[in-house]
């Protein structure tokens, strides 16, 4: 701690992990590089099936890398098992023990840890308030709803002061209105505790709107790290562009440009008369409450490009099948490889 | 009125316990109340002697002495059937978390092994213990060609045989529960466990253990409730030199024509039987509340 440049909390090096023999096993990680800061709160993003879980399973300590290091603050952990890493996990379907109390859930990382009886005592109670549970100690976590079990599998992976905190789409079991109160309650345990959070999710918004910065997976690779806004107004790809937030591809010949360039719906504003960048007809309206979304055919040679805008309020006379100019500024587009 | 379709579906299971579980014992518990017949069956009128039989003998002149030898006869049964239970639970719960802990092919194969006794008539596999144990069984002659001893070793007709033999024949009725319990503990509180600093024994201690424990207490039952009453391995591989309930009470239906209190006895095992069952389930329930 008195490092003048302080080592990073995590360093995953050039990992790959290939379940089953190397010649025909499934390749589940791919040379993934990452260096996750202290006291952030980083999201691992991703479809279903990239790798989230097996990279973080790999910093918990149950599945070590095929190839690669990872460094926790400085000291490579491939070969340590889960107890010898102060890391902790929330599971994906919380995997509180039945047979214990909420208080014996909450405590039993610490009677691991052989810490005296008065101290987790004091420990379990301030867990219980940060997560706001004093009540329920007593209860089974079968007597809990969905939202409280989580808040135990929280306090009880906090409760051993951790150095990372791991959790596997911790809320995609919460229904919607839950699931908000909870990202905001995860952001203020995140800033209360000061402890590095690792979260996993295949939630685009919920991944913009929680994380310090993030990294973008898919097929096993890292395609993108960065901050929520790095990403979302420069994402390095298509599919990144895609996966995060809503892209409008645009082969450039049809701007009489070459390459190809990508922009967002709600960049894009709509004009009758003014000629502009494009040209096309009003296929769809969806009035969307705060914004409305048109959905234009602008022919491109013998193909129809579908472009989406979405517009701040209801746009006025603009109708189904009239043609509309579709005008951005050039800061707003950019680049992407094919 | 909603309950009548459910008897129906019902009705099939409820007489195959009628006349298969419950006429057997009432049978058995009229017997005990009856006298004893001078050629071997049963006879009027009801009475209690032969509950009376097991704690007193009736001298000469027919007064009643206490005697204890009944007593220690059941003392030393419900012992044997508990020791063996015991060492069932310690050999069984092992095996059960080892065939849990295989990847599902090796699971099926060690689950087939761990049933495959049951294919084979418990009396020819207590006899092959026999050929195993007796002075010149195959560890005997091992163990002299090997030099390492000279007399034969005596491995048979003493309660380690018994409780050997009590062990092996009921072992898969321990391991069998213990192992559907097991089967679904959820891998991830195991996972959970570890992730939160245990060691491999406080993972089996803390989690596993009072998990497994429904599956415990059904192997217990299991286990003491046949052990309780078994003959042949005592008979077999004691050498019934030590009487045990199973084979006083075979002997009450056979050589001793005694039916009043080989029924007294066995509705006395049975009664054991229940008080452990109630003791089991008390067991399962009280950690829930
Ligand atoms: N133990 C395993 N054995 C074989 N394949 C696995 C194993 N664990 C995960 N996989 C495979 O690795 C890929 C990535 O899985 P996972 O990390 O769980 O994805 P995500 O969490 O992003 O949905 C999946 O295709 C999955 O089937
Ligand atoms: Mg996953």
């Amino acid at each position: 701690m008195s490092d003048s440049k302080p080592s990073p909390c995590i360093e995953i090096h050039a990992v790959d992990k290939i379940f089953g023999s190397e010649a025909s096993g499934y390749r589940a990680l791919d040379n993934v590089s990452l260096t996750i800061k202290d006291k952030e709160f980083f999201t691992l993003l991703g479809p279903s099936g990239c790798g989230k879980t097996t990279l973080l399973r790999m910093l918990a300590g149950f599945e070590t890398p095929t190839r690669g290091d990872i460094y926790l603050h400085g000291r490579n952990v491939v070969e340590l098992p889960p107890r010898a890493r102060r890391v902790n996990m929330v599971f994906q379907n919380y995997a509180l023990f039945p047979h214990l109390t909420v208080a014996q859930n909450i405590a039993f990382g610490l009677e691991m840890l052989d810490w005296k009886k008065p101290q987790i005592g004091e420990r379990v109670a301030k867990m219980l308030s940060l997560v706001r549970l004093e009540e329920f100690s007593a209860r089974k976590p079968a007597q809990l709803s969905g939202g409280q079990q989580q808040r135990v599998a929280l306090a009880r992976a906090l409760a051993p002061q951790p150095e990372v905190l791991l959790l596997d789409e911790p809320l995609s079991a919460l229904d919607l209105k839950l699931r908000k109160e909870m990202q905001s309650e995860l952001k203020r345990l995140q800033r209360e505790t000061g402890i590095t959070f690792i979260l996993v999710t295949h939630d685009q918004e919920e991944a913009l709107a929680m994380s310090d910065r993030l990294a973008v997976m898919s097929g096993g690779r890292v395609l993108q790290a960065g901050t929520p806004e790095e990403i979302y107004s420069r994402p390095a790809s298509r599919f990144v562009a895609d996966f995060i937030g809503e892209a409008n591809i645009i082969p450039g010949e049809a701007l009489g440009r070459s390459g190809t360039l990508a922009i967002r719906p709600e960049h894009i504003t709509l004009g009758a008369g003014t000629p502009a960048r494009l040209r096309g007809a009003v296929r769809e309206i969806t009035f969307l409450g705060a914004d409305t979304l048109f959905e234009i055919a602008v022919p491109h040679g013998t193909e129809i490009l579908k472009i989406r805008a979405r517009l701040r309020g209801r746009a006025p006379d603009v109708e189904v099948d009239g043609h509309v100019w579709l005008h951005w500024p050039d800061e707003v587009e950019w680049g992407v490889d094919g | 009125m909603r309950i009548k379709p459910a008897l129906g579906l019902l009705s099939p299971a409820i007489i195959v316990i009628f006349i298969f579980m419950a006429i057997p014992m009432l049978i058995a518990l009229a017997y005990s109340f009856a006298t004893a017949d001078a050629y071997g069956g049963v006879t009027m009128p009801p009475s209690i002697s032969a509950y009376v039989q097991m704690l007193f003998t009736q001298d000469f002149d027919g007064s009643l002495i206490f005697t204890t030898s009944y007593l220690l006869i059941i003392w030393r049964s419900v012992y044997l059937a508990a020791l063996a239970t015991g060492l069932a639970l310690a050999v069984g719960f092992p095996v059960a978390w080892y065939i849990v802990c295989q990847p599902p092919s090796r699971r099926r194969l060690l689950l087939t092994l761990v049933t495959l006794p049951f294919w084979i008539n418990t009396l020819i596999r207590t006899y092959c213990w026999i050929l195993i144990l007796r002075d010149e069984g195959l560890i005997n002659k091992f163990l002299s060609w090997l030099g390492a001893i000279s007399q034969p070793l005596p491995l048979m007709y003493n309660q380690g045989a018994i409780l050997l033999g009590l062990v092996y024949t009921f072992l898969p009725f321990m391991v069998l529960p213990i192992y559907a319990t097991l089967e679904r503990v959820d891998p991830r509180l195991i996972e959970a466990a570890f992730d939160l600093y245990a060691s491999r024994y406080r993972v089996l201690r803390r989690v596993v253990w009072p998990l497994a424990r429904p599956g415990v207490a059904a192997g217990l039952v299991l286990v003491f409730a046949p052990a309780l009453g078994a003959f042949l391995q005592p008979d077999m591989l004691g050498g019934g030199k030590q009487l045990l309930l199973g084979s006083l009470i075979e002997m009450q239906f056979t050589s001793s024509r005694n039916w009043p209190f080989g029924s007294a006895l066995a509705v006395l095992v049975t009664l054991a039987v229940v008080i452990a069952l109630i003791a089991a389930r008390g067991r399962k329930e009280a950690p829930a509340r």
